[in-house]
């Protein structure tokens, strides 16, 4: 039988706001444990919540990104279940009335295929701590720095239809918050964490299967394999007369397989009722156009403007619009230089390849886009040649000169355009080497083209790389030749 | 000078007759002989009371006139005090030292009150009488056999029995107003939002609300200008300009239109309870205010929606009592489970359990619809009434209680003890003041009436209680003293 697979996720990002969702306690990474947790995250007795605006603010910038509906009034609501990292007993939510209704995002799966993934709502919500069951002798410890961090959960409608989809939309997502700057996006340090539900129908029923949550994904290769994990689990289920029965999956990425958790029935009953102590969010329209005015231009139309006013490439133009620092980079470079393809190359070669070997983030790159657009200056006005070019990117890679100009000078390598000079050197060519000549002579067409590049390199060893490779080709033809 | 008001122990302090050690003392020397039967006490702070009153003598000495400064008072002990035992009445946080203080608690210091300590009350504020409290029940000081109230009784018994000149309490659906009328003292609820929450522990956070108790309803002017205004840690809070409550106090009250809520006055409603009452409606009406009748059609609906909605929100305010942070810890847990179990089960009395169960229920998948939602219906409903009525009256009076305060362990049944808030409860669902003042004795028990204004009449309902004290001396009878034996 032919299967179909359905996925939809809930992501939850982490927004960068400086204090949390509900107190004043700093949200940074990495700090002591419980150094970062005060009285409200403790959730000592007689302690209120306090809404950060930054975080409904960004929210908000999320929702306009995704086209979303906003409404007027969203409310928080308690998510009631025991737990030791939960430190009032509940979590602070939005359940009947999130602040971002329905919206859409955009996928890129290829050059050609795009897709549409539905957004069910995206909701506020606070963080909990962490359980820490090592080190404790048998006892678990406590870490609640994490409680109350903010948390944005966005939830898809089961648009996606293969593991390979499921990543784009996770691509999608994780560059629409970092464009707009509401998370780092940090997969490692749990900035995006997702669930995954996933089902499996036979190729043309209409009616969905029973489906699994997969909780916790934290990678996205991780989640990949997850899906290709669970699908196949599900499938041989059912071929085997099985039934695949709803419930809470943990994968493990160790043993690269997913294991059940809990089933519904012993699925927790939240009790949602709103939240007493937070006055519900009311937005006007003023306030939405507003938060629109502070947006920067997003990841779907940085990457058609790239294509249909730059004239790039569509690989160029997703490949340069994937994360926010690379596209400014390359915009960077484009604004000293003015060619776009060259700027596309440069990016995408010579520094791309010096970046990955060395492991560098693109904003630390040691050359900086003003740099390296005063190199590629130099190759559009025939100032230096491609080699040397290469040089005087190295040179600026190891921080041997200020700007392209100043290396090209303190190097030599301003590219030999005068004839006179170029035409001696070439002589001197032919006269140093009479077989070479005398073959070349003798050969045919299709032979003198292989020919021709051994007097090329000649003369271009002869300049130390500086002339003119073009020009060296044609009057080296013109002057063997001419016999 | 232990049964004068705010108001004269601050012109005593002011002309010399006593230093605020000298009254301080004299406080601890009455609750070291009266309080053991009484048990309006659950904590003393002595040696901070007489650092701060000899730092208030000092102030005084350089000409501090603030109205309230060096004036000593009680706190309840929902109230988070910094460094001293807030135990919320309970056995679950025995253990408790607040790492902080409640902000009203940080504005009557402010003002330079001084505090006696932290006052006995129900357990987590949940009851009626005073009797479910871990620290036992408290003795109304009129009468030894009979409760004082609640879940403020402690409050109200310290102020009644002449131990402290004033207490904060806090009022659920009554828990200032039926203490302070079965004790004979003056208790103010304030609006719903017009003072912080902040560091008050929550029961029923949609309801909760804390004011002043007090002698006097000039003493609960000065009280509620200290501690009521907007707080940034509390979002409920209201941001609006705190009033002088004090000079509104003298305005006549001619012209004052007092409707009189039938439903208040029906079956039930005790007949000494009632002929103070209508005594008292006498006394304003030869103040020049005019009565008619009203009605709050919904009245019936307030218990059974109060039921659903408080225990609720408790069900959830007190799932942080679990062991793990601070309060109770049962021993040798065996695993989570076990620690969550024993915890609990050992750390909260059985109305704590009874109210936690009940908001459990009804916030339960397939319960929540029938029970929360509708609730929340009903009291659209009721505060509907309330906001009619207030169309065509200033104020409403009527019995802050059906009876006088009962004995002690006379209701042992839950929903009889329920019905004791017949005439508060609806006031906290709505969210408007109210405030009890002494009008009378059924026997030997007092009588409270109860007056209720629109959300922000504070300034109003004072006024009002103040001219009757003006015109009875209810509020200046208090009880005899009986040594503990």
């Amino acid at each position: 039988m032919q299967w179909e697979t359905v996925i939809g996720l809930e992501v939850h990002v982490q927004l960068a706001t400086q204090s949390k969702i509900f107190s004043g306690a700093s949200t940074a990474f990495g700090a002591e444990p419980n150094t970062q947790a005060c009285a409200v995250d403790l959730g000592l007795p007689g302690v209120l919540p306090v809404l950060n605006e930054g975080a409904v603010a960004m929210a908000v910038q999320f929702g306009l990104a995704i086209d979303a509906e906003i409404p007027e009034t969203s409310l928080f609501e308690r998510k009631n279940y025991f737990y030791p990292d939960l430190p009032k007993g509940y979590q602070t939510s939005q359940m009947a009335q999130p602040i971002i209704g329905k919206g859409e995002v955009e996928l890129v799966l290829d050059e050609t295929e795009r897709k549409t993934v539905r957004i069910h709502h995206a909701h506020l919500e606070e963080d909990a701590g962490k359980s820490l069951h090592e080190d404790f002798h048998g006892m678990s410890g406590i870490d609640l720095n994490r409680a109350g961090t903010p948390l944005l959960e966005i939830v898809s409608e089961p648009d996606m239809r293969s593991a390979r989809e499921a990543v784009a939309y996770i691509r999608a997502i994780h560059a629409i918050v970092t464009y707009l700057g509401i998370s780092d996006g940090n997969m490692a340090e749990g900035s995006m964490r997702c669930d995954v539900n996933v089902s499996v129908r036979p190729k043309g029923q209409e009616a969905f299967g029973t489906r699994a949550e997969i909780k916790n994904v934290n990678s996205f290769r991780f989640v990949e394999r997850a899906i290709e994990f669970e699908v196949e689990r599900q499938i041989e289920l059912i071929e085997d007369g099985g039934k695949v029965v709803q419930e809470t999956r943990l994968y493990d990425p160790d043993l690269d397989e997913t294991r059940s958790m809990r089933t519904k029935e012993e699925a927790n009953d939240y009790r949602y009722f709103p939240c007493p102590d937070l006055l519900p969010i009311m937005l006007d329209s003023a306030y939405i156009e507003h938060q629109r005015t502070t947006l920067p231009e997003l990841p779907t139309e940085k990457r058609n403007r790239f294509e249909s006013d730059l004239g790039l490439s569509a690989y160029d133009a997703g490949v340069l619009s994937a994360t926010r620092p690379t596209a400014e980079y390359f915009e960077a470079v484009l604004a000293v230089c003015g060619d776009a393809k060259q700027a596309a190359n440069w990016v995408q070669g010579e520094l791309s390849a010096h970046l990955n070997r060395e492991n560098i983030d693109i904003k630390n790159s040691p050359v900086t886009p003003e740099q390296l657009g005063g190199l590629i200056s130099r190759v559009l006005d025939d100032t230096i040649n491609g080699k040397a070019a290469k040089q005087v990117f190295a040179a600026l890679w190891n921080n041997d000169g200020q700007s392209a100009d100043e290396i090209i000078d303190a190097q030599g390598l301003k590219q030999v355009t005068d004839t006179g000079a170029i035409e001696a050197m070439i002589d001197q060519v032919i006269a140093d080497n009479p077989v070479q000549v005398a073959q070349y002579r003798e050969a045919d067409e299709a032979k003198r083209g292989k020919m021709i590049g051994f007097f090329v390199g000649q003369v271009m060893k002869a300049s130390r790389g500086t002339a003119n490779p073009q020009q060296v080709n044609g009057v080296l033809k013109q002057k063997l030749d001419e016999a | 000078m232990h049964h004068k008001t705010l108001t004269e122990l601050a012109q005593g302090l002011k002309a010399g007759d006593f230093s605020s050690r000298e009254l301080t003392t004299h406080l601890f020397e009455r609750i070291e002989r009266f309080d053991g039967d009484i048990n309006s006490f659950i904590t003393v702070t002595r040696d901070q009371a007489l650092t701060a009153a000899d730092a208030a003598d000092a102030a005084r000495a350089k000409g501090d006139s603030r109205p309230l400064a060096g004036l000593p008072l009680a706190i309840k002990d929902i109230f988070c005090t910094q460094g001293v035992r807030t135990s919320c009445g309970s056995k679950m946080l025995d253990n408790f030292e607040a790492p902080y203080n409640a902000t009203v608690v940080e504005k009557l210091e402010a003002a330079g009150m001084i505090s006696l300590g932290k006052t006995n009350m129900d357990e987590f504020a949940m009851g009626s009488s005073n009797e479910t409290s871990y620290y036992g029940a408290v003795k109304n000081p009129w009468d030894r056999s009979a409760i004082p109230g609640g879940s403020s009784g402690g409050s109200a018994a310290a102020v009644a029995a002449g131990l402290a000149p004033a207490a904060m309490g806090t009022d659920t659906g009554g828990s200032i107003r039926q203490p302070a009328a079965f004790c004979g003292i003056t208790g103010l609820k304030p609006t719903y939002g017009r003072v912080s929450r902040y560091g008050m522990i929550a029961f029923a956070s949609s309801l909760d609300q804390g004011g002043p108790m007090a002698r006097s309803a000039e003493d609960c002017a000065h009280l509620l200008g200290a501690m009521a205004g907007h707080d940034l840690r509390d979002s409920t809070s209201v941001s609006r300009v705190v009033p002088d409550y004090v000079a509104e106090l003298d305005t006549p009250l001619a012209g004052l239109k007092i409707g009189l809520p039938k439903e208040y006055f029906g079956d039930g409603l005790d007949s000494d309870v009632e002929s103070a009452i209508q005594e008292a409606i006498r006394v304003y009406e030869s103040l020049g205010a005019t009565v008619c009748e009203v009605s709050l059609p919904h009245t019936h609906l307030a218990v059974p929606a109060y039921y659903v909605i408080a225990p609720a929100e408790a069900s959830s305010n007190l799932s942080r009592y679990d062991g793990v942070r601070f309060g109770h810890r049962c021993d040798n847990p065996a695993d989570l489970e076990d620690l969550y179990k024993r915890t609990r089960a050992e750390g909260f009395g059985d109305e704590v359990k009874r109210r936690i169960l009940i908001g459990t229920h009804t916030l339960s998948e397939g319960f929540f619809d029938a029970y929360y939602r509708k609730a929340q219906q009903v009291r659209r409903l009721i505060r509907q009434d309330f906001l009619d009525a207030f169309d065509q009256v200033d104020v409403l009076m009527g019995p802050a209680a059906p009876t006088p305060a009962f004995d002690l362990g006379a209701k042992k049944d839950p929903v009889s003890m329920y019905l004791q808030d017949i005439y508060t409860i609806a006031v906290n669902l709505a969210g408007i003041p109210g405030i009890s003042v002494p009008a009378g004795f059924a026997g030997k028990r007092p009588v409270g009436l109860q007056i209720l204004g629109k959300h922000f009449a504070e300034g109003q309902l004072l006024n009002v209680a103040h001219q009757f004290q003006q015109a009875t001396d209810w509020h200046r009878r208090h009880p005899a003293d009986q040594e503990t034996t």
